[in-house]
């Protein structure tokens, strides 16, 4: 059976700096049926390329939404790109369906460890609830938003750490390419915590 | 007079220096503000200088020869080749047709046959110090008409050359002698021995050209002695003057000939820019002696007689230059720019003519009859021009208004765009592009014609007068946009603007950093340098190539810009005060170094900290409790 093909939209303002964030596309790119669109590579005037964006969601089966969380939030340009691509009457709206039945996925990185983002934690929301946007915005275009990967407390990782979320993260993409059980997936709160299930039979 | 050299050197510099500036302020060429000079000094009105003035011109002819050695360097063969029909064709026709009839006039009013064919000759030439100063102050050298100009001018210029061979053929025998009293060869010389050694001397030249001098010029180049190399240069053309003054031949058909041979050389830009000066002080002595030999009490005896002849020979070059025109198929307008600028008799007319004083082809009436006509024709050129001007943006302008009523196109057009060049034509499309329909003024009416016919607005004219101003909607527009090419055109636009449409936005095209002070200085706040937008933006091209992240490089380009337009409004501030000025600019400088190095390497030295997570790494580490409000980052 042929893989899912995955896409990856990518937005780091400041990608050379970023520790966690080359670890993972190093540990991706290049894989089979992956493709990689690194926004701010491509788009440094902000000025997107909506139809060259809108042919790649339809040529893939797997978009994966990567970025660092600032503020709560994704960086700018990610919002650009969901404001300009997201059309209405083609991904929403009447005769909006270019994206039925796609796969969204969010692979976020945060300073704040998961500890911190609880209700009894600094951020007093967890991860997903400050992630609900984008899950709304999923299910509006009929897609179905999976569980985020999140790579958290970045600020404390060491090396080794990050090396060993980047694995995580390749083999989980390879997992997905093969199938998407959907329902599985919906019980776990991170992707990260579906991985562990199998960290036996990986080590 | 004989107070010696240096006292005439005063008196010469003094009324250069004075006069030569104010000719140019009253927009007359330098050449005529030479001559003016020359005739105050001269024995006819203050006496400064009396015969000795001759004296003076045979030395600066000197001028000459090295002009046409430079004219040599800058015939670019690949250049005449691509415009070989108009050079000959346009230069062919207009120079033996101008010549057969002023030959005619002269002959006719009782003048000798050679004599007469000499002044057809000396006057059929226009004058290319005038015509392409006056063409590239209004950048018009482009223009069909100014192509022509530019063509029938290089044909001239080289024409002097055989011209100037072909005097003392036309002077008896015995003044031939006066004229080469330097001859090598003893007058008894057969024909066949004088060709040969012509021919030798020419080959000479050329080989020398070829073979030695490029050698000899890269070895002094590499004594890295700057002075040398101008000495080597002069002495270049010196000695190929005297060798042609011993075989009898003309020292500026030498010259140019070196010039010819020289202009594929690396050498060429050197050779030109350490000559450049003394050709023009040369020449501007060459001038200023020429006016101090003008016979003014000649003229004021015969007002007649020079009256008839100045309008004669204006009258025939008139139409000879109309007909050629018409020939080589010019545009109405374009031919009257064509005719009307190079009307003028040239300056080499007083090369030839001092050269025919010398061969005694002409008495010393004459010759100051002569002169008087050539700088007089000189002064009416401008004062054609501007009438020119005037009736044509007249003429042009008529059919706009006639098509709509004014009000409306008041209404439609807020944006006036001063100049459709590059800039002016980039800009008009990309308002266009966005609906914005703009009035659009422009100098060159072939420009005009076809932006017509695509239906845009364009006025014909001179930008900055008040009246095409106010044809064009000043009074309604709410933004005037200033994209000359020449900023001291810009800036008296600008100056218009400011005392009769104060209301108008004003937007500015500078060509580089200096002008836009000048334009600060006038009180105008958006300026554009061309210099900067674009050169950044290759700069973070090249980044991207490199391989910085395009985004940064982006980010770096767009903060670059900023900090270079804060620094020049700070030392705008200061420019005045030239020692602050040195101090500071280095200051800005440093500051600048600072800050797009800080972007770089040291990012907690600026302000600009954005994404930046190694604080909040260091925070983390080494507290339990980073800073809350950047927690959120990663």
């Amino acid at each position: 059976m042929q893989p899912l093909r995955v896409l990856i939209i990518f937005a780091h303002p400041r990608f050379e700096d970023s520790r966690t964030h080359q670890a993972l596309i190093a540990a991706v790119k290049g894989l089979d049926a992956i493709t990689i669109h690194d926004l701010y590579e491509l788009y440094p005037d902000f000025n997107i390329n909506v139809e060259r964006e809108k042919e790649a969601l339809l040529a893939h089966d797997i978009i994966i939404w990567q970025h660092p969380l600032y503020w709560y939030n994704c960086p700018p340009l990610l919002k650009q790109w969901i404001d300009m691509v997201l059309e209405f009457g083609w991904a929403y709206g009447p005769g909006g369906l270019a994206l039925e039945g796609k796969y969204f996925m969010q692979a976020v990185s945060s300073g704040g460890s998961r500890e911190v983002y609880a209700t009894e934690g600094r951020n007093r929301f967890s991860l997903n609830t400050f992630l609900a946007p984008f899950n709304q915005t999923v299910h509006l275009c009929k897609a179905h938003y999976l569980p985020p990967f999140a790579v958290q407390g970045t600020h404390r990782l060491e090396a080794a750490a990050i090396a060993d979320f980047a694995q995580t993260f390749a083999t989980l993409l390879i997992k997905l390419q093969k199938e998407v059980p959907l329902v599985e997936l919906k019980a776990f709160e991170q992707l990260n915590d579906w991985m562990t299930t199998f960290s036996n039979d990986i080590r | 007079m004989s107070g010696g050299f240096l006292i005439q050197a005063i008196v010469f510099l003094t009324a250069a220096v004075i006069c030569v500036p104010l000719a140019k302020r009253i927009g007359m060429s330098s050449v005529l503000g030479y001559l003016i000079a020359g005739i105050l000094i001269g024995p006819y009105l203050l006496g400064f200088i009396g015969t000795e003035g001759e004296d003076i011109m045979h030395f600066a002819e000197f001028g000459v020869v090295m002009m046409l050695f430079l004219i040599g360097l800058e015939l670019d063969p690949a250049r005449f080749w691509r415009m070989r029909r108009l050079v000959l064709g346009m230069g062919l026709s207009q120079l033996l047709l101008t010549t057969c009839f002023v030959f005619f006039l002269f002959y006719v009013i009782g003048i000798g046959l050679n004599t007469s064919l000499a002044l057809g000759l000396a006057f059929s030439l226009s004058s290319t110090a005038i015509v392409l100063q006056t063409m590239k102050e209004k950048n018009l050298l482009h223009t069909s008409g100014g192509q022509s100009a530019f063509s029938t001018l290089l044909f001239q210029d080289i024409a002097v050359i055989p011209i100037l061979a072909f005097l003392p053929m036309l002077a008896t025998s015995t003044n031939q002698l006066a004229a080469n009293n330097h001859q090598l060869l003893p007058t008894n010389t057969p024909a066949w021995l004088h060709t040969l050694v012509v021919l030798a001397a020419i080959a000479l030249v050329i080989l020398v050209g070829r073979y030695l001098a490029v050698p000899l010029l890269r070895q002094i180049a590499k004594t890295r002695l700057r002075e040398l190399f101008t000495a080597s240069a002069l002495l270049l053309v010196v000695s190929i003057a005297l060798l042609m003054q011993l075989v009898g031949l003309s020292p500026a058909l030498g010259t140019f000939l070196a010039g010819v041979v020289l202009a594929n050389s690396e050498y060429r830009h050197e050779l030109e820019s350490d000559l450049e000066p003394f050709k023009g002080l040369l020449l501007g002595l060459f001038f200023l002696s020429v006016g101090a030999a003008i016979d003014l009490g000649l003229i004021g005896t015969q007002p007649a007689n020079f009256l008839f002849l100045l309008f004669s020979l204006l009258g025939i070059k008139l139409l000879v230059l109309w007909s050629v025109g018409k020939m080589f198929k010019l545009r109405n307008d374009q031919n009257l720019l064509y005719t009307l600028s190079m009307s003028q008799i040239g300056e080499f007319a007083f090369v030839i003519l001092a050269f025919m004083a010398q061969l005694n082809l002409l008495d010393k009436n004459g010759f100051s009859m002569g002169m008087a006509l050539t700088a007089m024709s000189m002064t009416i050129t401008p004062v054609l021009l501007l009438i020119n001007d005037k009736w044509l943006s007249k003429r042009m302008n008529r059919v706009l208004p006639e098509e709509k009523a004014v009000s409306e196109i008041d209404e439609k057009h807020p944006v006036i765009i001063a100049g459709f060049g590059h800039f002016g034509s980039t800009l008009g499309r990309f308002l266009r592009a966005n609906g914005v329909q703009a009035v659009y003024l422009d100098h060159d009416s072939e420009q005009v014609a076809l932006l017509r016919k695509l239906g845009f607005n364009v006025f014909y004219g001179d930008a900055s007068r008040l009246d095409l101003l106010e044809a064009a909607g000043a009074k309604s527009a709410r933004i005037l946009i200033s994209a000359l090419d020449n900023p001291a055109a810009n800036q008296q636009l600008v100056e218009t603007v400011h005392k009769h449409f104060p209301h108008l936005q004003l937007l500015v095209r500078a060509k580089n950093r200096y002008d836009a002070y000048e334009l600060m200085d006038m009180g105008v706040e958006s300026i554009y340098r061309e210099s900067l937008d674009t050169s950044v933006r290759l700069g973070v091209d090249v980044l991207t190539m490199l391989g910085h992240r395009a985004y940064s490089a982006k980010r770096s380009g767009q903060n670059f810009i900023r900090y270079d337009e804060e620094a020049m409004h700070e030392l705008h501030a200061n420019r005045h005060d030239t020692k602050q000025y040195l101090s500071r600019a280095r200051q800005q400088i440093e500051m600048q170094e600072k800050l797009l190095q800080a972007e770089r390497f040291d990012k907690t030295a600026t302000g600009d900290h954005a994404w930046d997570s190694e604080p909040m790494r260091k925070a983390a580490r080494g507290n339990t409790n980073p800073p809350p409000d950047k927690s959120a980052q990663a």
